[in-house]
C-alpha cells in the first residue's frame, strides 16, 4: 500500500546559457539548385518514358518466344507496317477522318455540357433535372444507342456525331457539376459580394474555381468519344464511304493481317498518349498546377 | 451629431438547416457612425456572424431594417466590402495583384489605369510589393489575409466588414495584423464592422463594442474602448473594461451559481 504521489526528486537546477551562433557556412548556400541527375530522375516525362520503354522490351520479348506473327506480332513488326502505312498515307488519312468526326463531336457535347450545366446552377429545379439526366443516361454505353443513330440519322458522320455527344456531354455535365457543388461558400459569397450574378457570376467564379473537376470531366468525356468512336467505326465503317481508324482495323482484320491489326492499335493508344500527355498536361501546368489546386 | 452611416433597427434573423429555423439574432439594434471601428462581441451562438452576413446583404431580416446611408440593403454589394476568416476568399486562379485587382475591374468603379495604381498603391501599404505576382497558395496566412484586406480596401466600400478575420492566424501573426490594421486606419480612418469572439481583441480593435448575448443574439450593452490599443494591455482601464464586459457575458450566470451556493 502506496498512496502517496511519488516523491519529487530533488531538483539540480540546470544553468541558463546563451552562446554565439554556429557558422552555418560550412552547409554551402541555403537554397541549393539540384543537380542535373536529380532533376531528370523526378522530371515526369522521363518516367513515363522509361515506363514505356519497359513495356516495349517485355512485348518484344514475349512476342519472340511466341514466334506467331498471326497471333501477336513483334515489336519491331508492329513499328514497320506501322511507318509503311504511315509513308504511303494510309494511316494517315484514316486517322484525320478520326480525328474530324471526333473535334465536331466533342465541341458539340462540350457545348450542350456548359449549357445544361449553365441552366442546372441557376435553379434547384434546374440541378435536379440534370443530376437525374446523367443518373440516366451516363450509364447508358453509347454504342448501344448506334442502332438507333443508323435509324435516325443513316449510315456516316451525322450517326457517329451523335453517339459521340451523348458520350461526351454527360461525363462532362456531371464533373462540372460537382465542381460546381463544392466551391466552398466563402469564395462564392466574395464572389457575390462585388455584385457578381448569372452568366458573369459562373464565368469569373465558378467555372475557373470548379476548374480541376471540370478538367477531369474533360478528360473522361475525351477518353468515352475516342472509344465510342473507334467502337463505332468498327461496326458500321463498313459501308461508310471514307472509313476512320476503326475501319482500318477492321480492314486488316479481315485480311487476318494481325500487324496491321496492331499498327492501327498502336495509333489509337498513340493519339491517346499525346492528347493526355502533350494537351491536357499543358493546361493542367497552366491552371490548375499553376493555381497550387492540384498537385 | 452625425447621423449614422448603418442603422440596424430591431432586426431579427432566422436561418434554416434542414432539419430546424434558428433564431440567430432578436431584434438587434445598433448604429456605427463615419470612421467608426465597431465591434460585435459575443460568445459562440450569439448570431454575431449573421448579423454581418446581413449587413453584407446576403440573408434579409425577417423583422426590422438595416439602412446603409438612409437606403435599406436588399443585396450584396461593393459598398460594403467583406474580409472572411477563411483564406479561401481569395481565387487560387489570380495572383495577388489580380486578385486585388477583381473588384474594381467587375465593378468598373475606376478606370483601368486608376484600378492599377489603386491595387499597386494597396498592394504596397499591406507590404505585399515583393509578392505582387505570386498565386495565393503560395502565401503564409497572415499575407492572404492582408491580401484580402487589400483587395476591400482598394475599393474604398462605405463600410468594412471582418468576419473574425484574424481567428485563424497564430497568436504572433494575429497581434501584427492587428496593429497594422489600426496603423491603416489611422492613416485612412474608414469605418469598419468587425467581429469577433475574443474580449480583448475586441478592446484593442474597437472604438465601439456591442456585446451580443447567445440564444438568440440580443443586445447586452454597447461600450466605449476608444484609446484603449496593444501598450494599454496592462494597464488598469483595460483590465476593468475586460472585467466588465466578462461579467456581462458570464455574470448572470456566476451570480446565479452563487446564490444557489449560499441557499444550500
Amino acid at each position: 500500500m502506496n498512496a502517496q504521489p511519488p516523491q519529487k526528486p530533488t531538483q539540480v537546477r540546470r544553468p541558463e546559457f546563451e552562446v554565439e551562433l554556429t557558422d552555418a557556412n560550412a552547409i554551402g548556400d541555403v537554397e541549393r539548385p539540384l543537380t542535373i541527375t536529380e532533376r531528370l530522375v523526378n522530371n515526369e516525362a522521363v518516367q513515363r518514358l522509361t515506363i514505356l520503354v519497359t513495356l516495349i522490351v517485355i512485348w518484344e520479348l514475349y512476342a519472340r518466344w511466341l514466334n506467331n506473327g498471326l497471333l501477336f506480332p513483334t515489336f519491331t513488326e508492329t513499328i514497320r507496317t506501322f511507318s509503311k502505312d504511315i509513308a504511303n498515307g494510309v494511316l494517315i488519312d484514316r486517322t484525320m477522318t478520326s480525328l474530324r468526326t471526333l473535334a465536331i463531336g466533342y465541341a458539340l457535347g462540350l457545348a450542350l455540357a456548359t449549357v445544361l450545366t449553365t441552366i442546372a446552377v441557376a435553379s434547384t429545379a434546374g440541378t435536379r433535372v440534370l443530376s437525374t439526366l446523367t443518373a440516366m443516361f451516363n450509364p447508358l454505353p453509347a454504342i448501344a444507342l448506334l442502332p438507333l443513330a443508323l435509324i435516325w440519322f443513316g449510315l456516316g458522320t451525322p450517326s457517329l456525331v451523335f453517339v459521340i455527344i451523348h458520350s461526351v456531354l454527360w461525363a462532362v455535365a456531371l464533373n462540372t457539376l460537382i465542381g460546381f457543388r463544392g466551391v466552398p461558400e466563402t469564395l462564392r459569397m466574395s464572389g457575390r459580394n462585388v455584385g457578381l450574378k448569372g452568366a458573369r457570376y459562373v464565368g469569373l467564379i465558378l467555372i475557373p474555381a470548379a476548374f480541376p473537376s471540370i478538367l477531369a470531366g474533360l478528360k473522361i468525356g475525351w477518353a468515352f468519344a475516342w472509344r465510342t468512336l473507334v467502337a463505332a467505326e468498327l461496326v458500321f465503317g463498313v459501308s461508310a464511304r471514307s472509313g476512320g481508324i476503326g475501319w482500318y482495323i477492321f480492314e486488316a482484320r479481315n485480311d487476318l493481317d494481325t500487324a496491321t491489326v496492331f499498327s492501327g492499335l498502336l495509333a489509337v493508344i498513340l493519339i491517346g498518349l499525346v492528347v493526355e500527355s502533350v494537351f491536357f498536361r499543358a493546361i493542367e501546368a497552366r491552371t490548375v498546377n499553376l493555381w497550387g489546386m492540384q498537385r | 451629431m452625425t447621423s449614422a452611416l448603418l442603422e440596424v433597427k430591431g432586426v431579427t434573423l432566422q436561418y434554416k438547416t434542414p432539419r430546424h429555423l434558428v433564431t440567430a439574432t432578436y431584434r438587434v439594434d445598433f448604429s456605427v457612425q463615419q470612421s467608426d471601428r465597431y465591434v460585435i462581441l459575443g460568445p459562440s451562438g450569439c448570431g454575431k456572424t449573421t448579423v454581418l452576413k446581413a449587413v453584407g446583404g446576403f440573408m434579409p431580416p425577417v423583422e426590422g431594417s438595416i439602412r446603409i446611408n438612409g437606403k435599406t440593403i436588399e443585396s450584396p454589394g461593393p459598398d460594403r466590402m467583406m474580409v472572411f476568416q477563411e483564406f479561401e476568399q481569395l481565387m487560387p486562379w489570380k495572383t495577388v495583384y489580380q486578385n486585388v485587382l477583381f473588384p474594381m475591374k467587375v465593378t468598373k468603379r475606376f478606370a483601368a489605369s486608376e484600378a492599377s495604381a489603386r491595387a499597386n498603391a494597396v498592394i504596397e501599404k499591406v507590404g505585399l510589393t515583393k509578392f505582387r505576382d505570386i498565386y495565393p497558395h503560395m502565401l503564409s496566412g497572415g499575407m492572404k489575409m492582408r491580401v484580402a484586406i487589400a483587395r476591400a480596401m482598394a475599393m474604398e466600400p462605405d463600410i468594412l466588414l471582418m468576419d473574425e478575420p484574424f481567428a485563424a492566424l497564430d497568436a504572433l501573426t494575429r497581434r501584427t495584423m492587428q496593429q497594422e490594421l489600426l496603423s491603416l486606419w489611422d492613416q485612412l480612418r474608414f469605418t469598419v464592422l468587425f467581429v469577433t469572439h475574443s474580449i480583448e481583441e475586441a478592446i484593442i480593435i474597437g472604438s465601439r463594442i456591442l456585446v451580443l448575448s447567445p440564444h438568440p443574439g440580443r443586445v447586452r450593452a454597447e461600450l466605449d474602448a476608444e484609446g484603449l490599443d496593444h501598450n494599454s494591455v496592462g494597464r488598469p482601464e483595460f483590465g476593468i473594461l475586460t472585467k466588465r464586459i466578462h461579467s456581462l457575458l458570464f455574470g448572470e450566470t456566476h451570480q446565479l451559481h452563487a446564490q444557489q451556493e449560499i441557499r444550500a
